[in-house]
């Protein structure tokens, strides 16, 4: 036991390879939250009056709400008086100008393996890093223009596409949807903004890098992909955080636009720091992410790797409203120590022969819970809409939690919905026949969670599954003995 | 408080006495607080998550006349007024009852008599115990239920309760059952509900398990108006197992709504659920099973499946399969489908010569055969086959020789 103990030890202090901290200059803003440093904010990042107007209206009704408790969590007190809501790392020398990076940023983007440098233009991804409240440098932004395809920090998407901004931002994720949208709509910081023109397959995948970096702040994203008319696009999203002893807020919100014949497909390897093995720290992640499949035959697909954070509480959702949409969700949440996870997602079919899959994967281990959430709901006009979900959970340890929450409101008599679960550990055989093969337990159970999460993982592109996979290994190390 | 809360409050301000004077002891204890409970929380809202699908404060909001009439319990073996029961039964009377449920405490708060059903150690009753519930009154009524069954050890029984209602009038009923049932006992609890679609029933039935013992529950919905079932299974001792069937049938206006929690305390335990509904017309439908296998119940088994089956653009399924696990080694799985009929086997049937109607009938009736044929108890399962047989084509077992409606 003893020896186990100290390897759960060994894994929580040094596992967490992402947790380093970067010692940039940054400009940090008081803590606390008034109309005040909503218009701080909002000044510092240059916005024009209707964004203001936006955020100060998201802000009142915030002041209105409580925050929600249904979830199946134990949520620390979070006190948003306590909370910096503004911080950008800056340049030492201001003399240089735009686009050139503070030689810290670029070595800590190098370090979480962060292709900045365009040389690198061999991985064929494009990224926009984002670190605490500000988008760092986006890359290969001259190559997609070509192609008309504009992707960049959501504040320059601001002074230079007003118009775009202004149509699509809250009309997927209204500020009025939730207490943590409400919020995000008033501070958010930074994030990213794709549009995809009429007809275009973005030739290459386009991630997002978040990291949060500074002490006593949070991190309010907000990412707005637009995918018009028979485009395509890959979306991938990253994150990381330094190891603190303090919970930190992290409270997003993405809102994606499909358009006819559109094909979006998102993916999230979420692996914020998870705090301590006595659960001591770690980032509370709380987002919104809802995609709106608004023309006909239009696809949404969502993917996530959860492996982080001290709790997890989100349901990537879509709203099926064009004819013949198409929504996927799969999911693999795993947890560990004293890890807490709620999250699924919400299929609202309102058009008709719409199709939805959920596949969802829970994996829990030490004192972790790990609950899956779901609704699929068919609005009386979704004739023929069509749902599967199938959520199954692996406990390790006899001191986790696995739980499954599926919810289905059917108003509509031509509605297929289906819905499966099974909840089961790893069968003595499959270990004992890994043992006899000089497989050691420990790998073993790597090797068949592995092969549990594979129906999620294959959905992810290459690089990200070859990451997931790895990732999978090392949240599981140390919680079997 | 809202106005709906409101009446019962008052009411018991003015006939709180009666009601002690003509109960008993035991029952007149908790009604303290019961009133505490019942004033402070109020009905539930929809926000109440086991009371999401109905609206408590609606059902109960109309004025109606508060039954308080002592139970007539002649010479029927084993069923005894709480007042004449053979054994103490302030050990049981309302132990299991959740005390935080607004609905269950206003039946702690207005009750006057309670139906005792003792079975003593070893002894296995030959007959199944009917237990009919009329509703009949000159005007709308509100009916407090109480039932409490005690299974001594190695008790065996089969109970069958129906409710049903005489008049066109507004009823409510309000009914909480309590059972124990002891190591190695083993019970068969039939509901039958046949009312009309005027009857509101609310049911909270708790259930406690000794060691082996073995509990089925089977509910049928065949007519009402608004109905609310819930159940509470907690699994005590090892090696217990409970089944947990239900069929519901509704159409019209129809609301049905099952809610159930399966308790597994402790491991070596298995249950069972399945639960169908046909929905027709605008009838809606609500389902709500969790099951929390608690820490250290390892060796659980444990499956629930809720079927259903929508006829009509206009009606309603809400589903809600849960499992809450806290223990890993386990065996649960939950499968839940709403859908409607195959087109495939109607036009086999079509070709066949049958008529769409009645083949529609067929299939609906198949699908329902499922929980009818889990019943052990021969007799039941025949004269339920012809009751829903005769529900499907929209008439009731009263109906029987009646003209009026046709």
């Amino acid at each position: 036991m003893e020896e186990k103990n100290g390897f759960v030890r060994e894994v929580a202090e040094k596992k967490y390879e992402y947790g380093f901290t970067t010692d940039v200059q940054t400009d940090v803003i008081e803590k606390g939250l008034s109309e005040d440093v909503v218009r701080l904010i909002s000044q510092k990042k240059g916005e024009p009056d209707w964004l203001l107007a936006f955020r100060l209206q998201a802000f009142r009704y915030w002041q209105t709400l409580s925050a929600p408790t249904w979830g199946h969590l134990r949520m620390p007190e979070i006190d948003y008086q306590d909370i910096s809501y503004y911080a950008a790392p800056t340049s030492p020398d201001p003399s240089k100008g735009k686009g050139e990076i503070d030689p810290e940023l670029m070595k800590t983007f190098d370090k979480l393996g962060i292709p900045l440098e365009e040389r690198l233009a061999l991985s064929g991804t494009a990224v926009d890093a984002v670190m605490d409240s500000v988008s760092v440098k986006t890359t290969f932004r001259e190559k997609l223009k070509e192609k008309g395809i504009i992707f960049c920090s959501i504040s320059e998407a601001v002074k230079e596409h007003p118009e775009l901004v202004r149509e699509y931002l809250g009309s997927v994720v209204p500020y009025k949807d939730n207490f943590f949208a409400a919020l995000n709509s008033a501070v958010f910081s930074d994030g990213s903004f794709v549009y995809i023109p009429k007809g275009v397959r973005c030739p290459m995948e386009l991630s997002t890098y978040f990291r949060i970096n500074a002490r006593g702040t949070g991190q309010f994203e907000r990412t707005l992909i637009v995918c018009d008319d028979d485009a395509y696009v890959s979306y991938l999203e990253g994150c990381t955080a330094p190891m603190r002893d303090e919970n930190q807020l992290h409270a997003a919100i993405v809102e994606i636009v499909v358009k006819e014949n559109a094909e979006v497909k998102y993916s999230t390897v979420q692996n914020w720091y998870p705090g301590d093995a006595e659960g001591k720290g770690g980032v509370l992640n709380l987002v919104t992410k809802r995609g709106h499949l608004r023309g006909r035959n239009s696809r949404l697909s969502w993917t996530q790797v959860e492996t982080g954070s001290a709790i997890t509480w989100k349901y990537p959702s879509c709203v099926l409203s064009g004819e013949g949409s198409q929504a996927e969700f799969y999911s693999v949440a795993v947890t560990n120590n004293y890890q807490q996870a709620d999250t699924g997602t919400k299929m609202i079919h309102i058009g008709k022969n719409t199709k939805s899959t959920i596949i969802s994967k829970g994996i829990s281990a030490g004192k972790s819970q790990n609950a899956y959430r779901g609704l699929v709901k068919v609005a009386r006009t979704a004739d023929n809409a069509r749902n599967y979900s199938s959520c199954d959970s692996l406990l390790l340890g006899s001191k986790c939690g696995a739980h499954t929450f599926p919810y289905m409101d059917v108003h509509n008599d031509t509605a297929v919905v289906e819905h499966e679960a099974t909840t089961s550990k790893i069968s003595e055989d499959q270990l004992f026949y890994c043992n006899q093969r000089g497989i050691n337990t420990e790998e073993a159970v790597s090797l068949i969670v592995n092969g549990y999460a594979k129906e999620v993982i294959n959905k992810l592109p290459m690089e990200f599954a070859v990451e997931a996979q790895k990732l999978l290994g090392v949240s599981l190390e140390g919680s079997v003995g | 408080m809202v106005e709906a809360a409101k009446q019962y409050t008052d009411f018991y301000a003015q006939a709180g006495k009666l009601i002690a004077e003509r109960s008993y002891g035991v029952m007149n204890a908790p009604r303290d607080e019961a009133l505490r409970t019942f004033s402070t929380l109020g009905f539930p809202t929809k926000k109440v998550e086991r009371y999401k699908y109905t609206d408590v404060a609606e059902d109960f909001a109309p004025n109606y006349g508060i039954g308080l009439t002592p139970l007539q319990v002649k010479g029927l073996p084993y069923c005894h007024r709480i007042s004449e029961a053979p054994i103490d039964v302030a050990p049981y009377y309302n132990r299991l009852a959740d005390k935080q449920d607004a609905v269950v405490a206003l039946n702690t708060l207005l009750s006057v008599d309670a139906l005792v059903i003792y079975v003593p150690r070893n002894t296995k009753v030959q007959h199944p115990i009917q237990i009919s519930n009329v509703l009949k009154g000159e005007q709308n009524t509100m009916v407090n239920r109480r039932i409490l069954i005690v299974l001594e050890q190695c008790a065996e029984a089969d109970i069958v309760i129906t409710d049903k209602a005489m008049d066109q009038q507004h009823f409510l009923a309000n009914q909480v059952i309590e059972v124990f049932a002891g190591d190695g006992s083993q019970l068969n609890l039939y509901e039958l509900e046949e009312t009309h679609l005027l009857c509101t029933r609310y049911s909270s039935i708790f259930l406690q398990q000794g060691r082996d013992s073995k509990v089925r529950h089977t509910s049928f919905t065949l007519f009402n108006g608004h109905t609310r079932n819930r159940l509470d299974a907690c699994l005590q001792g090892e090696g217990a197992e409970v089944v947990l069937n239900g069929c519901v049938i509704a159409d019209k206006t129809q609301h049905v709504d099952n809610n159930t929690l399966i308790d597994h305390q402790v491991g070596h335990c298995q249950s069972n659920e399945l639960y169908k509904y046909v929905l027709d017309d605008s009838a809606v439908g609500a389902f709500a099973g969790r099951i929390l296998v608690r820490e250290g119940a390892q060796k659980t088994v444990s499956n629930e499946t809720n079927a259903n089956l929508c006829a009509t653009h206009s009606a309603r399924m809400y589903t809600q399969p849960m499992l809450e696990i806290y223990a890993d080694d386990v065996k649960c799985s939950h499968g839940s489908t709403v859908g409607q009929i195959n087109d495939d086997a109607l036009f086999y049937m079509r070709q066949r010569g049958i008529s769409e109607k009645e083949a529609r009938l067929l299939l609906k009736s198949a699908f329902i055969t499922e929980v009818i044929e889990s019943i052990p108890f021969e007799p039941l399962r025949d004269r339920l086959h012809v009751l829903v047989d005769k529900r499907l084509r929209g008439e009731l077992s009263k109906c029987e020789g009646c003209k009026l409606c046709k």
